[in-house]
């Protein structure tokens, strides 16, 4: 085994005990990263930073000063504002840009020691299920079935790619309805969506700012707590933050969940599920009885708005978020015609920087929020999200610890096989995600099975707010239990 | 305490060719908030900087930057809305105002249109002694100030600057309560004294730091009472918005000349259209900047960047604990306390700094003689130099002593013009310049008969006319102040030359 397809918890205790250092670490997965490109996971490498941080990491570790992602290579997300590095949120329209600032996130994870190898491909401002609207082409799933290319999801698609494929210990993933979880599952990897506030959004490329959480996309659920201890933590610099105390994720991984109660919601078995999901979330379920948990079922009434309101929430705010990208300051300006003014100047940038989805979703937030609209469609949809957050905030007001769904309503789809679709079949692939992201909820996404094509296919757990410690070690039992060991065969 | 009764004033009438007319307006102040960071950012507020050297990532709308906001401002609009005796809402909330232009980096202003910080309050706009019209305020809600674009330094290109963006802004918003344009400028005035006196807008209209919007309307005579009845807007005529003035002179053109153009549009058979204008001050002339139909469709939502505004009524209190006393209550203070006229105390209680200088002063003196001085010498000589109370080279410490040195008969009226004099360009302390220049006035009668004495026996032929006309007797006492280098007691020698020329 070559370091690069470590998990984090198994280099971090190697690198402590100096069996390797994080230079070889590094190397190694820069080498992999390169013989990657045909995942096309990569769209800005920064090999000196990573060599000259993993140096830095070595000095650390020397001196005894180890923090848990010390020395440990990643992948960041191009959502994500790194300092002197392209950050373009997958975008032509900053095409070009270099921010002078580093976002909360990437410098929490510094700060603890971790190694950037590059930016990771997306969506276009992760705005897609599919990772085909990036302006870099798509990323490639690592699975594959007979010769036919396989989506590695949306929108973190670069980032499940490069972790499944080994291209990197872990990676940065943003979630906005969905973005961190559908991923992970179509890649056969671990990714978890925080609750909100829980880590900071300053320096990440704001898409719909009352949804957008980061979160760890890794290998094993311990990696996931390991690196969501360093991502979180107050940021005076977030309003939206909270002020809370981050609990020792990894310490919580006790594997005893016997008492717990496990909620199964009845509106989550959608007409026309394919009956492997259906039975991979049976064996979930007995995964976790066995277990010693208490399995309930539960009712989410308003669960079949949730997808409605939230294709109203996320445009609207996407809508006033991507205004700022005007051709005036920075990224992306149209050459002018003789004549042209500033409408010229915004229309023609505008037109020519975002492509075809951020343009639909531009429109359909702009149409949502104007007058005469705005109660029929902003105001309702925001009535429907109180109204998701109340049902399940009564389901564990009543006792239920964690709730069990499918992460996805198929395995990994092919490449190109939605692009004549209508926009609304690819937003069906949020329906089991979106509710997490509207209430505001911890949701994680945890590998369980292999469907009959091979693929892998994830199960997802919600928990309390602020209670991701609980859910993760609910997602440590499943994980246990499910046993899931495959890896793609390497074919790139 | 004062009784401020007051009458309200008179509406104006403008005659229009066929009829009368009345004016409807309401206003919308920008008051920017003294506050040396900007509403949510660290960046700084300071005027006149080089061109975008006080701009933060998220004044500049840098990806992913995020607003936090600035305490102080909304301390400073709390203190405000409880100078304006206004609701202070404890839970606020801020919402995206979306529209593209070059000098709005983020594509929207941050603003409050549904959940304003401050609720109703009111103003007191006086038109002359006992009149005054009570303007209500509806509501004072915080925003982002825009950028500044720049279109005439380059014949192709415009430029911006981004130094003013993010500053943050109270706007105070009116009910259509004010009836013309010398009204709409005394409630423009009367708002800017009470921000003054806050300390929460220095009030700088020049530099734009309070800039007014005016609804404007006309209505025929007794319409605004059926308005005033029904809360019914119908009854009213179609108002028309001038934006953005910053004079006092302009809102009063402004309005004029909106008015009577309403007015011949209305006499003519047409109808007034609903429309944002601007006032050109050189052609004095308002015209249209966009009619209803090219209004902004803001698409306003909440701003999910920041949370509710939440405020403790405890907090609240501390600030309504350490409010200073405002212009009103001042006034009434001075002419209670201090037996001022309507007029002089408001004069004294116009500017903040004035208002204190005079305080110092006129405590424990004759009022009405403090106001005399700091009215009179004081202020006629700061006027004349140029200068700011601030500036003043005599104290009211100093000009306090004088008044003292005059009330104890210690020097006449005269030598305490001399004395005034001395302090404003030399300085040091009345009371040792009086007596070490030997300036005190002289009271022994000894003294003061040999001078009369004198004065009459050298001039008998002033003194025969001066008995055929007493008005010349004035003549003998001049003399005696004259040889007494002025510190005769006036009315000593008045008394004696009286006596001795027996008359």
């Amino acid at each position: 085994m070559t370091l690069n397809a470590l998990t984090i918890a198994e280099a971090r205790d190697a690198l402590r005990k100096r069996e390797v250092t994080a230079t070889d670490l590094t190397m190694s997965c820069l080498t992999a990263m390169d013989a990657g490109d045909p995942l096309n996971a990569f769209v800005h490498k920064t090999p000196d930073i990573a060599l000259d941080q993993a140096r830095a990491a070595d000095a650390r570790l020397a001196a005894g000063d180890a923090p848990a992602m010390c020395g440990i290579p990643l992948g960041i997300k191009d959502l994500f504002c790194t300092k002197g590095v392209p950050s373009q949120a997958a975008s032509n329209i900053l095409r070009g840009f270099r921010p002078e600032y580093e976002s909360t996130v990437t410098q929490n994870l510094f700060d603890a020691g971790a190694v950037m190898l590059g930016k990771l491909n997306m969506d276009e401002f992760a705005m897609g299920s599919s990772n085909e609207t990036s302006c870099y082409g798509n990323a490639v799933n690592p699975w594959k079935v007979d010769d036919r290319h396989l989506t590695p999801g949306g929108s973190s698609g670069g980032s499940a790619a490069a972790v499944a494929g080994d291209l990197c210990l872990a990676a940065t993933g943003t979630d906005t309805g969905g973005s961190i979880r559908q991923p992970a599952a179509f890649t056969g990897i671990v990714g978890i969506k925080p609750t909100y506030g829980r880590v900071s959004r300053w320096g990440i490329v704001a898409f719909a700012s009352s949804l957008d959480q980061a979160g760890p996309m890794t290998k094993s659920v311990r990696d996931a707590a390991i690196m969501l201890g360093a991502m979180a933590g107050h940021d005076p610099k977030d309003s939206t933050s909270a002020d809370l105390p981050v609990p020792d994720f990894e310490a919580a991984l006790t594997g005893d969940i016997r008492g717990q109660k496990i909620g199964i919601p009845r509106e989550y078995r959608m007409d026309g599920m394919p009956a492997e999901i259906e039975a991979l979330w049976a064996r979930g379920t007995e995964m976790l009885r066995d277990a010693g948990a208490e399995v309930v079922d539960i009712s989410l009434p308003h669960t079949k708005y949730a997808l409605p309101a939230y294709y109203v929430i996320a445009p609207a705010e996407a809508s006033s978020n991507l205004a700022r990208y005007d051709g005036v300051r920075y990224g992306h300006r149209a050459a002018l015609a003789q004549g042209d003014g500033i409408v010229d100047l915004y229309e023609k940038t505008r037109a020519e920087g975002f492509g075809p989805e951020v343009q639909r979703r531009v429109m359909v937030g702009t149409y949502v929020l104007s007058a005469g609209f705005y109660d029929a469609y902003y105001n309702r949809a925001r009535r429907v999200r109180a109204l998701i957050k109340r049902d399940f905030d009564q389901v564990f007001a009543a006792g239920i610890d964690a709730i069990l769904t499918p992460a996805t309503p198929s395995s990994a789809f092919g490449l190109g096989e939605m692009a004549n679709a209508d926009p609304v079949e690819m937003y069906l692939n949020d329906v089991f995600t979106v509710t997490v992201n509207l209430a505001g909820l911890p949701g994680i996404s945890v590998p369980v099975g292999l469907d009959a094509k091979g693929l892998p296919l994830g199960l997802q757990l919600i928990g309390r707010p602020w209670d991701e410690a609980g859910l993760l070690n609910h997602a440590y039992v499943l994980e246990r239990a499910a046993g899931f060991v495959a890896k793609p065969q390497k074919w790139w | 305490m004062l009784d401020l009764t007051f009458q309200p004033p008179k509406p104006k009438v403008i005659a229009g060719a066929k009829a009368d007319w009345e004016l409807v307006i309401g206003m919308e102040i920008h008051a920017q908030v003294a506050s040396n960071a900007k509403l949510f950012s660290g960046a700084s507020t300071a005027f006149g900087s080089e061109p975008n050297s006080n701009v933060a990532f998220v004044d500049a709308a840098m990806p992913g930057m995020l607003p936090v906001i600035n305490d102080f401002c909304v301390e400073q609009a709390v203190r405000t809305g409880l100078g304006l005796k206004a609701q202070i809402n404890l839970m606020s909330a801020f919402d995206r105002k979306n529209y593209f232009y070059p000098d709005l980096p983020q594509g929207y202003q941050i603003s409050q249109l549904y959940h304003p910080i401050v609720g109703m309050g009111e103003v007191l706009v006086e038109m002359g002694p006992g009149v005054a019209r009570l303007v209500r305020v509806e509501r004072i809600h915080l925003e982002q100030d825009a950028g500044k674009s720049i279109h005439d330094m380059d014949p192709s290109l415009s430029f911006v600057d981004f130094n003013r963006t993010g500053v943050a802004l109270m706007e105070i918003v009116s009910r259509p309560d004010i009836r013309g344009p010398e009204e709409a400028a005394a409630y423009v005035a009367k708002l800017r004294q009470i921000l003054r006196y806050l300390g929460t807008c220095d009030g700088n209209m020049q530099n734009g730091n309070l800039r007014a919007d005016v609804n404007v309307s006309v209505c025929r005579p007794g319409q605004y009472e059926k308005y005033q009845a029904t809360q019914d807007f119908s009854h009213l005529g179609t108002r028309c918005e001038i934006k953005n003035m910053n004079s006092m002179r302009f809102i009063q053109q402004a309005i004029d000349y909106e008015a009577r153009r309403q007015i011949a549009i209305l006499e003519d058979g047409g109808s007034v259209v609903q429309e944002t204008r601007l006032y050109d001050p050189d052609k004095g002339e308002t015209r249209s900047m966009r009619s209803k139909e090219e209004a902004h469709d803001y698409r306003y939502f909440p701003c999910p960047d920041l949370l509710p505004l939440e405020l403790e009524q405890a907090w609240v209190d501390d600030i309504a604990a350490r409010m200073p006393e405002l212009p009103d209550a001042k006034k009434a203070r001075f002419m209670g306390d201090y037996g001022l006229t309507d007029y002089d105390a408001s004069v004294l209680t116009a500017e903040l700094d004035a208002a204190d200088y005079f305080d110092a002063v006129a405590h424990g003196r004759d009022g009405k003689q403090a106001a005399n001085w700091v009215i009179n010498e004081l202020f006629g000589r700061l006027n004349k130099e140029g200068l700011a109370i601030a500036d003043s080279p005599v104290s009211a410490a100093q000009l306090g002593g004088l008044l003292d040195l005059l009330g104890n008969q210690t020097i006449s009226g005269k030598i305490a013009k001399d004395l005034f004099e001395i302090l404003w360009t030399e300085g040091g302390d009345p009371a040792q310049i009086v007596e070490s220049r030997g300036m005190k006035q002289v009271t022994d009668t000894g003294a003061i008969e040999a001078a009369v004495d004198e004065i009459i026996a050298a001039n008998p032929a002033q003194v025969d006319k001066a008995k055929q006309n007493p008005k010349l007797a004035g003549w003998f006492v001049g003399q005696v102040m004259k040889a007494t280098g002025g510190k005769a007691n006036p009315a000593a020698v008045n008394d004696l030359v009286m006596r001795k020329l027996g008359l």
